[in-house]
């Protein structure tokens, strides 16, 4: 997030797309509460009656996949109508010129025949968004989880330049991260781009550092990303060391994904249950959990905080830490020779530029969100207040795309995936939470009353739900929440595998899955 | 812009806007509250916090009374007190008990604890009691024993304006007072999301964590240990207290200083923590056998395999065959040394974690 979390009490126009917060972030929701309760006004585009769309003041049901020409559409609208923050844009930003005659062709008629969205609505939303001095756009992976993932984004850093609405209270771009260590694990150089602190990995700088630091020879081009690797397992890749991750469940494309994994000479699991991943593997190593485990984690708006042991861990389980290290050691690698978290995290701040100024004990109250350059240095709440890290906001002439498949006379039916309050991924936990079933005992396909007979289907019945990769069965339920033509399941239960239909495509760029749009076909059982 | 005014004979400084409890309590007055909660917005019901302001013909509630310049105050009177325990008496005497386990709630000790302090047992009034416990909701979380209820309406001012749920109401006046859903009904049929945090405001234990009396089996008269940490759920961090009990996780408290929730969590923060002692937890190591299934090992058995393993690859495939997916779960520690134990052991960029997916 640009913005800390808050500030999302203090927007006067708040933009939520491709986010279902009041189930997914139902605290971080409860801020943007109280700024409606203040007067704030809310506008959602999501394909689905969700939550927030209930409490919103403007409402576009946009197709799933569409987002892009929807916000082609606003910045249209915000330019024409003279919206711009003519200031911000001369003072921080490049490129403008070129973007303002790139969108005059894009207009709210145009978006309306992609998105659905009334063009009037269309307008409504940009000329809100655009008049505000304070408007804060949130979003989650219902921008991101699509093949045109980065030109969403690129598409909502467009409208907040062109209107200034940037690095000031109440403002921002703000993607909600979805685990609770997800920004940790990037921030710590778990990625194949990036050492430790997002240094770049194709930067001879960090390269000459991390060569020192670690006292050899790495690569110096860009590693490939878990998606690649997956798909050449077998292939060129042989082994993996997996850490924390039900990847069979959570990742598209299930066949897929067990064929890779079946195909590797060797794979070795760290979790702390024996997931549908887990028995996959050669080698499976018993982690200690949340309460019983030491540590660091940052949270969705860079906040840096402790987290701690309260219990002892079952049997002989050992922290992630104390595994990789001791395999390690039989590898006679050098540099693991850690007996606590603490010189782990340490190390960690020392070589990455955000976490300087922070060590183990400074960060005891969590009080600090990075960057925190020096010690001394009182973290960084908001980011991008007097210039972004890379000196000018750059405009994107982003185009709109279709998603990977498209609806045909095979699969004439949206399917977008989720979560839902009660459970979480792929239910290792929650599943094994006394009385969540109470609340959610089963998946259901949510589908709209109205199609129903369409597809020959009865409310709380069972029908099978095919994609070009494969078919499961789900219980039906009708529900306004989804639109005509666009169903919803979480991927949570393993028992109706929804990641066996999804996979369609990839972002180019980030590769990740278009988890959010599946054309399917419905029939009854 | 600051302003000066007396308290208990003190000159002290306070900002536009302050109520005299706010003031009060940042010089560590001790005014005794029920209806309070620093978080919601000031409601005056309970009257405990009145204080004698000078030139008023009647106590004011400090809570709902923002200061003025050159206000005169006294928080500690024998009247004002003798008017406290008679107002504590009074809420003592309506309740079937005032001695619940500190299970119930972070706030339930409240009441008792009031009642100790004034030496109230509120036999002094007998009459008509307040409050139905609603016995027929069989939500496996959320106990309402609305026979201890004291009408202070904090469940439904969280609920209202911290949640923004407005999923509880009040129903008739007087002693037929009622906290209620919609048509009377069970939590699950309401806009209830199972937050707890009703619950965790409650200053009588007439909400209580069902889960966290039932983990302790037995009432648990001690105040279980804490350990400050954050929820283990989604990205917004909340900071929680885990409650524990000879090494049992049994309650899950919101951390009301939390710097990302300031006491506020969801179904699953606050409820959804028992999977940490499932019995399905892996306990030891496993490795798969030539039979082809996984079996028991020791920690060297283990790790020597999973170290062969990787070695043999490396060997036979070279260093671009091995590939470490780390977890966006475990603390940054595990992550930095699995992205260590590629780059400074195989030289290679072959790490990813799962944000991806």
């Amino acid at each position: 997030m640009s913005n800390p979390l808050v500030d999302m009490q203090k927007p006067d126009v708040i933009f939520c797309i491709g986010t279902n917060m009041t189930e997914c972030h139902p605290v971080a929701a409860t801020g943007l509460k109280k700024a409606i309760a203040r007067g704030a006004k809310l506008i959602v585009a999501d394909p689905r009656r969700i939550g927030l769309a209930e409490m919103s003041h403007l409402y576009l049901p946009l197709r799933v996949g569409s987002d892009t020409a929807l916000l082609l559409g606003m910045a249209h609208v915000i330019a024409r109508e003279g919206l711009i923050d003519e200031d911000f844009i001369e003072n921080r930003t490049t490129g403008f010129d070129e973007f303002f005659e790139h969108i005059s062709q894009w207009t709210p008629e145009w978006a309306e025949t992609i998105t659905g969205v009334p063009a009037k609505d269309i307008e409504t939303a940009a000329i809100w968004y655009g008049s505000t001095n304070k408007g804060a756009i949130y979003y989650t992976l219902g921008i991101t989880e699509h093949i045109c993932g980065v030109e969403n984004v690129q598409s909502l850093c467009n409208i907040a330049l062109m209107t200034g609405n940037v690095g000031r209270e109440g403002t921002g771009i703000n993607p909600m991260r979805g685990q609770n260590n997800i920004q940790g694990a990037g921030d710590s150089g778990a990625l194949p781009n990036n050492y430790p602190g997002f240094q770049s990995v194709t930067d001879p700088k960090h390269q000459t550092k991390f060569k020192a630091e670690y006292g050899r020879e790495i690569d110096l081009e860009k590693g490939i990303t878990k998606v690649t690797a997956l798909e050449l397992c077998g292939e060129s890749i042989h082994a993996m060391l997996i850490d924390g991750e039900n990847t069979l469940l959570s990742d598209p494309d299930r066949e897929h994904c067990e064929h890779a994994l079946r195909a590797l000479d060797h794979l070795v699991v760290v979790d702390i249950f024996l997931t549908e991943t887990a028995k996959l593997a050669d080698v499976v190593l018993p982690a200690t959990a949340w309460g019983e485990t030491d540590g660091v984690c940052t949270n969705t708006e860079r906040r840096v905080q402790r987290v701690r042991a309260a219990v002892p861990p079952p049997g002989v389980a050992k922290p992630d830490w104390w595994i990789i290290c001791q395999i390690a050691q039989r590898l006679r690698f050098e540099g693991f020779d850690y007996h606590e978290p603490k010189p782990i995290f340490n190390e960690l701040c020392r070589v990455s530029p955000i976490y300087a100024g922070l060590d183990w004990d400074r960060i005891e109250k969590g009080e600090y969100q990075w960057p925190v350059p020096h010690k001394g240095h009182p973290g960084t709440p908001m980011l991008h207040e007097e210039e972004f890290v890379n000196g000018r906001g750059i405009f994107s002439n982003v185009h709109y795309r279709d998603p990977a498949e498209t609806i045909s006379d095979e699969f004439p039916v949206w399917l977008t995936t989720g979560r839902r309050l009660e459970s979480y991924h792929t239910r290792t936990q929650t599943g094994r939470a006394q009385g969540i079933d109470y609340l959610l005992p089963e998946e259901s396909l949510e589908i709209n009353p109205a199609d129903l007979e369409r597809w020959e289907l009865t409310d709380g019945e069972w029908c099978k739900m095919s994609s070009a990769r494969g078919s499961i069965n789900i219980k039906v339920k009708a529900t306004n929440r989804s639109p005509r033509g666009t169903v919803f399941a979480s991927f949570s239960f393993a028992d109706v595998p929804v990641n066996l239909l999804t996979g369609s495509g990839y972002d180019p760029v980030t590769h990740t899955a278009e988890l959010k749009v599946c054309p399917v076909r419905l029939e009854p059982l | 812009m600051t302003h000066i005014m007396e308290i208990d004979g003190i000159e002290v400084t306070f900002s536009e806007g302050e109520t005299i409890l706010e003031i009060a309590q940042r010089h560590q007055k001790e005014i005794p509250t029920l209806c309070y909660d620093p978080r919601l917005e000031p409601f005056g019901g309970c009257r405990l916090c009145i204080v004698e302001l000078e030139g008023a013909r009647n106590p004011v509630t400090s809570c709902t009374t923002k200061a003025t310049a050159g206000m005169v105050v006294r928080t500690t009177t024998d009247t004002i007190e003798a008017y406290r325990k008679t107002l504590l008496e009074m809420v003592v005497s309506e309740n079937r008990e005032v001695d619940v386990s500190p299970l119930r709630g972070y706030a339930s000790g409240e009441l008792a604890d009031l009642r100790d302090k004034y030496s109230t047992n509120g036999t002094s009034i007998t009459g008509a009691t307040s409050g139905t416990s609603k016995t027929d909701d069989d939500n496996p979380f959320i106990l309402r024993d609305y026979e201890l209820c004291i009408s202070c309406y904090r469940c439904v001012r969280v609920c209202a304006e911290q949640e923004g749920d407005h999923a509880i109401n009040i129903m008739n006046r007087g002693f037929h007072t009622q906290i209620t859903t919609e048509f009377n009904g069970l939590l699950k049929d309401s806009a209830c999301t199972f937050c707890g945090q009703c619950i965790q405001t409650c200053p009588t234990g007439a909400l209580g964590d069902k889960k966290a009396l039932r983990a302790a089996d037995e009432v648990v008269d001690t105040i279980p240990d804490k350990t400050r940490t954050i929820c283990p759920y989604c990205g917004v961090g909340c900071s929680v207290d885990i409650l524990t009990k000879d090494d049992k996780i049994v309650g899950i408290h919101p951390a009301m200083d939390g710097p990302a929730n300031q006491g506020a969590l969801c179904v699953k923060g606050q409820f959804a923590y028992d999977f940490v002692q499932h019995p399905d937890r892996l306990k030891t190591p496993l490795i798969r056998g030539t039979d082809g299934e996984l079996h028991e090992a020791t920690w060297d058995e283990a790790l020597n395999k999973a170290a062969d393993g990787f070695r043999k690859v490396n060997a036979e495939h070279g260093r671009h065959s091995i590939y470490g997916i780390a977890s966006g779960r475990a603390p940054s520690e595990a992550a930095y040394l699995m992205q260590k134990f590629i780059r400074a052991g195989f030289g290679t960029n072959y790490i990813d974690n799962c944000s991806r997916a």
